[in-house]
């Protein structure tokens, strides 16, 4: 009670400071003249009264010290005129305060950007609740990929999940009523909704018991994104029947905004249930066990109590039982559990996040070293007023926590301004579509967390580079300073500051070769062979289900369609692939293949899983895929002649040996079809750029028809009045068919654009760290000069050369630079390794990549030093010395 | 250095209170010269030092402070002891007197008295 009442007054009297002074003084004033009487009384003289009084009173300065302390806050009181000095002393030096404030800015900046991001993709992937206990399970290696009837089964049979749900990509048509238009979107299990916990912005989601067999659930529920742009918010749309490939589909609700969907950068426009897909893309994958692509991933949340690892053994379990039943069609392989939302490249994306993160506190920490040795310099330069200080009785403690009250005020005032750029930025990427067409976008909200993030940042820098003058300080001999001027000694010692510095160029150059290493793997990869060629290679993507067309339609459509492109002009070759063509939005399917002899065509037995490319006549010459031996197809390859196929270099030299062994020797696929191979073409690139060698195979698409397909047209005309022409012959063709026309190179920005992030980000980090480098480096060069202009005057009237004084004034600098420099190189080629798996074909041991950055430091250290130098060589002695 | 001077302030808060007890209503310099007179040397150097304690007293409402007139006729500011102080006092004089009466014990004993 007391202690409170004794505070509230503090508080009180904290603002009420002057009166209270005032009050003071005047006692004090009383007591002296009281005493002063008295001692006159006494009969000493009216001066010596006056002294005696002031000596019995005692120090008068302490004891005020003492009586505020007690009367106010002191702490609050120090702190806001710590403040208000610190604030004083940086307006005093702009450039100081702009230099700190940036360099904090950026590296803030940067940090809270790279968190910011991995908060979006990794910490936080989905906006559903209960996010923590949502779990995807991954089936053999990395995938989420299984089949639906195996799907059924986990479901009915684990007892780990509250619920399992599943869902695969559907590309469709969807008219309504007045312009069909392509649409992405998911086909989901009925309880996709349900297990995901969320509630429809408008009208009602489809659940499980709508689910009655086959083609019996036409229904769509659309997501707030595509409800906003193509049905401009009309509440209206729900009853209403749209056509998904000319099949109808009762609108009957929308996703609230913030779910988009459960794969990270897939944003669907549509889900639908997954038992209507057979109806939509004519494939029935419902009752396929054997195939792998049914379903892109499942997931649940866990039930309460159960652990991942219960929960895999469970899985584990139902595998067993399914291999028991079902030994030709399923072969465990292994469970694993995954936060549900990254599914396949989680793995990749969370190395690369934490690569990134690394690197952006690498870049922190440089800002850090660059500000605590600009504060060194500060504080040796303030050196004599600190003594000052000293000698008029401040405690080192004080004037340590004025310092560091100045350097956390430059690091929150850096935080903000990095703060602000930073979110400006992550608003500015998540309305970012990379890639036009595709439904691709990375979804980044900016939460309280980074603000945090950037708080705690700005402060414990504010504290690392703060601490750096401490040591100085605390040594501070202010008798000695006072005694012999500021100027002290340049000591050939190496300094705190000469440390730091080498320690920042050395992380800088780190950065500079990472970075340099990731451009020049981009330039590669750009220019890397493909086992096709991208430049003057149009694909055109046209859905034949779409327009109806089904079953023997398809394949005479599709060799009129090549016959047509063949009349346009210019054009040179023209073929088709089913599907996806070879990295196109990292699309593929693999198939297993068995040796002739294989009787028993069990998973165990498969000899390879090759990708499978189901291409016309003509496609390889229109793809520029080079034909090594044997024959390609013709049209004769058809459903009533001998199975056949075409088989790249890795998988002829995989089961055959060698290229020429492989030429009419036979495999067997799962359906124990047995095919000969009539030809070998080059190897290539198929699902992503960075991948290792795969084997693939090429089948007549005539022998299986499928109505998703690109024609691949080969022709140097330009681009655009190439598009137009197969446009308006499509059109002759069937006025009813969309089509998608793009050029082969475009549409590798999906596979190219991991790479493409990764040189960008670590681009900018090496810019950042070059940018800091700079900074350092003329700092210290710039402080050394001005020191030691006075002995360089001296040297230069002495007759010193140009190079001598250059050498005395930014020797130091330099060795510094090639010292740190030479360390940062090393590591950064260590730490290169790790870019390996992300930026194809980065290997820092490339001469070039070494030379760059030898070049870049060098060039860096010039620009840095080269206002210093200027300024050390127009020293004019004569002046200087009449300084002085 | 500083458990010096928390029995110093310690014992001057209680000197004060005394003080103002006994002779009513002073200023600073009479509470000051008051206890020089009875503790000797305590207050000889450092009469400063009562301000500070003052103001802790007045904060703590254990005395009250007020204008008035010294014998010179100057403006003084001039302490009371209030309700809350006198209790404080007795309080504090109790317990003085226990420690004091303890601490007296312990230094009349001798060894054989423990043995």
């Amino acid at each position: 009670m007391r202690a409170l009442r004794r505070f509230l007054t503090r508080v009180f009297n904290s603002a009420a400071k002057r009166a209270h002074d005032e009050r003071l003084r005047e006692e004090i004033e009383e007591h002296l003249a009281l005493q002063t009487a008295e001692n006159l009384r006494a009969g000493l003289s009216p001066a010596e009264a006056r002294r005696q009084a002031m000596l019995k009173f005692g120090g008068v300065e302490a004891m005020k010290e003492d009586y505020r302390a007690e009367r106010g806050l002191l702490f609050i009181e120090n702190l806001m005129r710590d403040v208000r000095f610190a604030l004083r002393l940086l307006r005093k030096s702009p450039g100081f305060t702009a230099v700190a404030v940036v360099t904090l800015a950026m590296a803030i900046g940067a940090n809270a950007v790279v968190f910011g991001v991995m908060n979006a993709l990794i910490l936080r992937p989905l906006n559903v609740p209960q996010p923590e206990s949502l779990y995807g399970t991954e089936y053999g290696v990395d995938t989420g990929f299984q089949s639906y009837p195996n799907y059924v089964d986990l479901r009915d049979r684990n007892r780990s999940f509250d619920g399992l749900a599943a869902f695969t990509f559907a590309f469709v048509g969807l008219d309504t009523g007045e312009n069909p238009s392509r649409a992405n979107g998911y086909a989901t299990s009925g309880n996709y909704f349900d297990v995901l916990r969320i509630q429809p912005y408008l009208g009602r989601f489809f659940h499980g018991s709508d689910e009655h067999g086959r083609n019996s659930t036409p229904y769509l529920v659309l997501s707030y994104a595509y409800w906003h742009s193509r049905f401009q918010d009309d509440r209206g749309v729900l009853g209403r029947v749209v056509r998904l490939n000319k099949h109808p589909f009762t609108i009957i609700g929308v996703a609230p905004p913030d779910f988009r969907g459960t794969v990270l950068f897939v944003s669907p426009d549509f889900f639908m249930p997954i038992v209507n897909q057979q109806q939509v893309n004519g494939e029935n994958l419902l009752d396929a066990r054997g195939t792998t692509h049914g379903i892109f991933e499942t997931f649940g949340h866990l039930k309460p109590g159960v652990t991942p690892a219960q929960a895999v053994a469970d899985l584990k379990a139902v595998g067993a039982y399914l291999e028991k039943t079902y030994p030709k069609e399923f072969a465990q392989e292994s469970f694993s559990l995954g936060h549900e939302g990254l599914s396949s490249f989680g793995r990749a994306m969370r190395a690369f996040m934490t690569g990134l993160m690394l690197l952006a506190g690498l870049i922190l920490l440089a800002a850090c070293a660059n500000l605590g040795s600009l504060f060194a310099a500060r504080a040796a330069d303030r050196s004599r007023e600190v003594a000052l200080r000293l000698a008029l009785g401040a405690s080192r403690a004080r004037i340590l926590r004025q310092l560091l009250t100045e350097a956390v005020l430059i690091s929150l005032l850096g935080g903000t301004v990095g703060l602000l750029g930073s979110i400006t930025l992550l608003e500015r990427m998540s309305m970012w579509q990379p890639f036009p067409g595709a439904p691709i976008h990375v979804p980044l909200n900016p939460d309280a967390r980074i603000y945090g993030v950037a708080l705690v940042l700005a402060l414990v820098s504010g504290f690392l580079f703060g601490i750096v003058p401490v040591r100085q300080v605390l040594r501070t001999d202010p008798y000695q300073i006072v005694k012999s001027g500021s100027t002290g000694r340049v000591g050939r010692r190496i300094t705190v500051r000469e440390v730091l510095l080498s320690v920042q160029i050395a992380i800088c150059a780190v950065l500079v070769t990472s970075s340099m290493v990731a451009v020049r793997g981009l330039a590669r990869s750009l220019d890397g062979n493909y086992g096709f060629e991208t430049r003057n290679a149009m694909l055109v993507n046209a859905n034949l289900a779409m327009a109806g067309y089904s079953g023997d339609t398809m394949p005479a459509m599709q060799k009129r369609m090549i016959e047509t492109m063949e009349t346009i002009p210019g054009v040179e070759q023209a073929g088709l692939v089913n599907n996806f063509p070879p990295l196109v939005y990292g699309a593929g399917s693999r198939t297993n293949v068995f040796k002739e002899e294989t009787r028993d065509r069990t998973p165990s037995n498969i000899a390879s899983m090759p990708y499978r490319y189901d291409v016309s006549p003509g496609y390889f010459d229109a793809a520029g895929t080079r034909l090594l031996a044997g024959r390609a197809f013709s049209w004769h390859d058809d459903k009533s002649a001998p199975a056949v196929a075409v088989v790249n270099r890795e998988f002829a030299g995989k089961l055959f040996g060698s290229l020429t062994n492989a030429i009419g020797r036979y495999f067997t696929l799962q359906d124990a079809t047995r095919i000969q191979i009539v030809g070998v073409v080059e190897d290539g690139k198929y699902l992503s750029i960075t991948e290792d060698q795969q084997p693939a195979i090429f089948l007549p698409s005539v022998q299986s028809p499928s109505s998703q397909s690109y024609l691949v047209v080969r022709s140097h005309r330009d681009p655009q009045q190439l598009a137009a022409a197969i446009r308006s012959k499509l059109h002759e063709l069937d006025a009813g068919l969309p089509v998608d026309i793009d050029t082969w190179s475009t549409l590798l920005v999906v596979v190219l654009f991991p790479s493409r992030v990764a040189t960008v980000s670590l681009g900018v980090l090496g810019a950042m760290g070059a940018m800091l480098s700079i900074i350092g480096i003329f700092g210290l060069a710039a402080y050394s000069v001005s020191k030691r202009l006075k002995e360089l005057g001296i040297r230069m009237a002495l007759g010193a050369q140009r190079k001598e004084v250059l050498q005395a004034a930014l020797g130091r600098a330099f060795k510094l630079l090639a010292f740190g420099s030479a360390a940062g190189l090393l590591l950064g080629i260590l730490a290169s390794r790790v870019l390996a798996s992300i930026v194809y074909q980065a290997t820092p041991r490339d001469p070039l990549v070494l030379a760059g950055v030898v070049l870049a430091m060098l060039l860096l250290g010039l620009l840095a030093t080269w206002i210093p130098a200027q300024r050390a060589l127009s020293v004019d002695p004569a002046t200087l010395l009449r300084e002085e | 250095m500083k458990q010096k001077t928390d029995v110093l302030q310690g014992t001057l808060v209680l000197m004060v209170l005394k003080t103002l007890d006994v002779l009513g209503p002073l200023h600073g310099y009479g509470i000051a010269r008051r206890i020089e007179q009875i503790s000797g040397d305590l207050l000889a150097v450092n009469q400063g030092t009562l301000y500070p304690v003052l103001l802790k007293l007045e904060q703590e409402g254990a005395i009250a402070s007020e204008w008035g007139a010294s014998e010179n006729n100057r403006r003084a500011r001039f302490y009371r002891l209030t309700r809350e102080g006198r209790k404080q006092l007795q309080a504090e004089t109790q317990d003085w007197e226990q420690t004091a009466a303890i601490i007296g014990r312990f230094f009349e004993a001798k060894a054989e008295d423990l043995s």
